[in-house]
């Protein structure tokens, strides 16, 4: 095996690869473009057309003119009140099925597949058919009728897997050195649970929820059938009430001259959104996670 | 064949390498040796442009090919490798079969002939060794293959290309002692056919290997060289206290 | 074992249990109202009845169902490629600070609501499309949408999976001097193939599951669609409109409609989950 040492330096192949690699390229910038480009798009759009018209006493005020005019104060009521019912029902539920995940059940146990099969059925569930069980279950077995009740109850069966998911993985990636000096210390499991283990994954806790209401502010779907349609001022929860983005979707679909009032109400929740993904960022970086996007996936 | 010319490396701004300069003949082998976090493979990086590759690498000095400066030499970084080829610590062999790990760096360089590509693959495999091993199983997955083959198929990988300069980051180091052997004979086999630089730490191969050896050492954090030239000048008459040291196993 | 550790193990594992209870309660309450329609009517004449005039007791789903496969099919097949452009972008070609940038504004991208879309849509999108014909709102408008709103699913499977692609393999190949789009061809893609279909399949699931953008993109006609530019509805959106009042066999059509959805997402669900027990 001889090797002379003539050394050629335009080789017969760099054309050819050089136009792969160029065209390659172009491809994948403007890919990679395109998605940031319509993001920014959608994001201006909503605040050129929607700011405007936002202000205190937009926020406040009641709805006039069936949405066109005045403002959207019953609309956020009803709203928050949602939300906190879902958060009522979800987090606890969630936390101790997450707590059996983890713990309690064995990881590859028959039942702990189970559940997270059925968990996972759950989070690729149409919306619309949480709306229709909302509607079937809550609404009418249960008599809760229209109301906020009706559609925190549904929401929280739709947040479910998330939270159980993201509360699994705040819990796992408590380093195991914490529940080892706990043992060495003689605590019962309770107290290392309550005391050692959950504090310190407090902050990746709260992300989790943080990012379950981001999810649950963005449902239509669910809500018209459960929650109810009507823009009118809730006295208890079970009452009934228009979401922001159901009061969205009726003012875009429903009402003529809806259109400026529909993006004011998008550039408030897009605005809670925002703020609602800032603070996931924020607790998770304060939990040392690394990058966002993968908490809450699935691996 | 291949040599640097006061070369500084430094990652992110923290220096790893001071003033190295040394030199490869050709057909010769020179070995790097020294304690780890010397700078040796960091200097066996810059060599072949890996280092382009590792954001806040910075490389400064000269490096030249058969006198030359590299880059004057070598138009791209991809020409550069076709000539200088790279065998890594632990062997890492693509997720494919064996024959496409050893075509795939011969289509990318150009080669399209079905025919050449076959009998250039025979030959690379014949030359480590391989082939009575595995001309049965030539589609069969690399990651198969024994500790030690995935090292030699690594090799033929490397030498299909037809390279002058065979750089090697501890070859042996992550085999078991027969597959470490194997490959040693193998390389002991290419001396005057390849310009060969390996880094190692077991000194006794390095006698064994090399015809020139460098040692490196670490001053104030900074690898540097501190002693270089043919291989049994340094270990019999060297006049450095650190090296003489090193070399008899008291330190390092 | 301790009392307070006892109560902590009939909690959590009750939980457990109920949590996991919710998914068989939906189809148990799926099933209960749609039994009505598939006893009375019959699953052939959802696809045989002459159109959907539920006033005339005709309820034909497969306008619905071929408008719901298009939008979705459409969907993933122009997410697909831009997600894992993305997943190659951040790793490949961006500068660290612009990757982290993307990946926040995917992130964003994943949270703006489906109705939020849909408004933008209406007033940006579909008047653009509306230069081809017709009103802008069809199963074209839908479609692209869609895709925006999938696309995010796509881009993080991506992305995990192009980053477990082990270095060693990327080192070797550059030290052969494959060049970059060489490395992600021959060596990054096959071995993130399995993460990526992942993402793939999921997105699907999301767009069937999608109600309110398409519901007010795809247009409102109930008519089988002959073209990407013809107006459509989905199954999906047709439950939305038409549950509000809906007479009983009408209802309980509608309750087939979506019971059927729910089967096929759930069947893909598992059949992901057992490919990743199998896998494993």
């Amino acid at each position: 095996m001889t090797n002379t040492s003539s050394i050629k330096t335009g080789s017969p192949r760099s054309s050819g690869h050089r136009t792969r690699e160029y065209a390659a390229g172009i491809f994948i910038w403007f890919a990679a473009s395109v998605v940031m480009a319509i993001l920014a798009w959608i994001v201006v759009d909503i605040t050129v057309r929607g700011l405007s018209q936002i202000s205190l006493s937009y926020l406040i005020n009641n709805v006039a003119d069936a949405g066109r005019s005045g403002g959207i104060g019953p609309v956020i009521l009803s709203t928050i009140l949602i939300l906190l019912v879902t958060l009522a029902t979800a987090v606890p539920l969630s936390m101790a099925s997450a707590i059996a995940l983890t713990e309690q059940v064995g990881h590859d146990s028959l039942l702990a597949r189970y559940i997270r099969l059925s968990l996972d059925v759950l989070s690729g569930v149409p919306s619309i058919v949480f709306g229709l069980f909302g509607n079937v279950f809550f609404t009418i077995t249960l008599g809760l009728g229209y109301s906020i009740l009706s559609g925190g109850l549904t929401l929280g069966c739709m947040v479910l897997p998330i939270l159980i998911r993201t509360t699994e993985q705040a819990i796992n990636s408590v380093p195991v050195e914490h529940r080892h000096a706990a043992a060495a210390l003689g605590l019962s499991r309770s107290t290392t649970l309550f005391r050692v283990v959950l504090p310190a994954a407090a902050p990746a806790l709260a992300a989790g929820i943080v990012i379950s209401m981001g999810r649950a502010l963005a449902e239509t779907a669910a809500l018209i059938f459960t929650a109810g349609y009507v823009a009118r001022t809730p006295e208890s929860v079970f009452d009934s009430g228009r979401s922001l983005s159901v009061h969205i979707y009726d003012l875009a679909m429903n009402v003529p001259g809806g259109g400026p009032r529909a993006y004011a109400a998008a550039c408030v929740l897009v605005g809670m959104l925002l703020v609602i993904n800032g603070a996931t960022a924020l607790l998770l970086k304060v939990a040392g996670f690394r990058i966002a996007p993968h908490f809450g996936a699935r691996r | 064949m291949i040599a640097a010319h006061n070369l500084f490396i430094s990652y992110r701004g923290r220096n790893i390498l001071r003033n190295a300069s040394l030199e490869a003949k050709p057909g010769q082998v020179l070995a790097l040796v020294g304690p780890s976090g010397c700078g040796k493979s960091s200097l066996l990086a810059a060599l072949n442009r890996m280092t382009d590759l590792i954001p806040g690498a910075t490389v400064s000095g000269q490096i030249t090919f058969g006198g030359a400066p590299i880059n004057s030499v070598f138009a791209t970084r991809a020409e550069l490798c076709r000539h200088v080829g790279m065998i890594f610590q632990k062997p890492n062999p693509f997720a494919m079969s064996i024959r496409r790990n050893i075509e795939l760096g011969l289509r990318e360089h150009g080669e399209r002939s079905r025919a050449k590509l076959k009998q250039i693959t025979e030959h690379v495999l014949r030359d480590v060794g391989l082939w009575d091993e595995v001309q049965h199983r030539l589609d069969h997955s690399a990651l198969e293959l024994s500790g030690g083959q995935q090292q030699r198929l690594c090799i033929a990988r490397a030498i299909a290309l037809k390279p002058q300069v065979l750089l090697m980051d501890e070859p042996c180091s992550a085999l078991d002692p027969i597959a470490a052997e194997r490959v040693e004979q193998l390389i002991q086999s290419m001396r005057g056919q390849y310009t060969i630089v390996i880094v190692t730490h077991n000194l006794a191969q390095a006698r064994r290997l090399a015809d020139s050896i460098a040692v490196f050492w670490t001053r104030e954090g900074i690898g540097e060289i501190v002693e270089h030239g043919p291989t049994e000048t340094i270990f019999e008459t060297s006049s450095s206290e650190i090296v003489n040291s090193y070399l008899s196993g008291r330190r390092g | 074992m301790s009392r307070s550790d006892l109560l902590l193990k009939i909690a959590t594992r009750t939980s457990a249990a109920l949590s996991a209870t919710v998914v068989l309660l939906i189809l148990g309450f799926l099933f209960r109202d749609a039994a009505p329609a598939l006893r009375e009517i019959g699953l052939s004449r959802f696809l045989t009845d002459p159109s959907w005039h539920p006033l005339y007791g005709h309820f034909n789903l497969t306008p619905m169902i071929v408008a719901t496969l298009a939008t979705s099919l459409g969907a993933v097949i122009l997410a697909g490629p831009l997600g894992i452009a993305s997943g190659v972008f951040v790793h490949f070609y961006a500068p660290s600070a612009l990757a982290a940038w993307h990946r926040r504004i995917v992130e964003l991208l994943a949270g703006i609501p489906s109705v939020v879309f849909g408004l933008w849509g209406l007033t940006v999108l579909a008047p653009m499309i509306a230069i081809w014909g017709g009103s802008g709102q069809n199963l074209l408008t839908a479609t692209i949408v869609l895709a925006l709103m999938v696309l995010p699913t796509v881009a993080v499977f991506a992305d995990n999976a192009v980053a477990a692609v082990p270095s060693e393999s990327i080192r070797g190949a550059a030290a052969l001097g494959v060049e970059r789009w060489g490395i992600i061809w021959n060596i990054v893609l096959p071995q993130a193939r399995t993460g990526i279909i992942a993402g793939v399949v999921l997105a699907m699931t999301r767009a069937l599951g999608e109600t309110m953008a398409v519901l007010m993109l795809a247009g409102n006609v109930v008519e089988m669609p002959t073209s990407l530019l013809s107006p459509g509805r989905t199954l999906n959106a047709n439950i939305a409109l038409e549950l509000g009042y809906a007479s009983t066999s009408h209802r309980s059509v509608l309750f087939v409609s979506g019971l059927i959805l729910m089967l096929v997402v759930s069947l893909i669900v598992t059949a992901i989950s057992w490919r990743r027990r199998s896998g494993q």
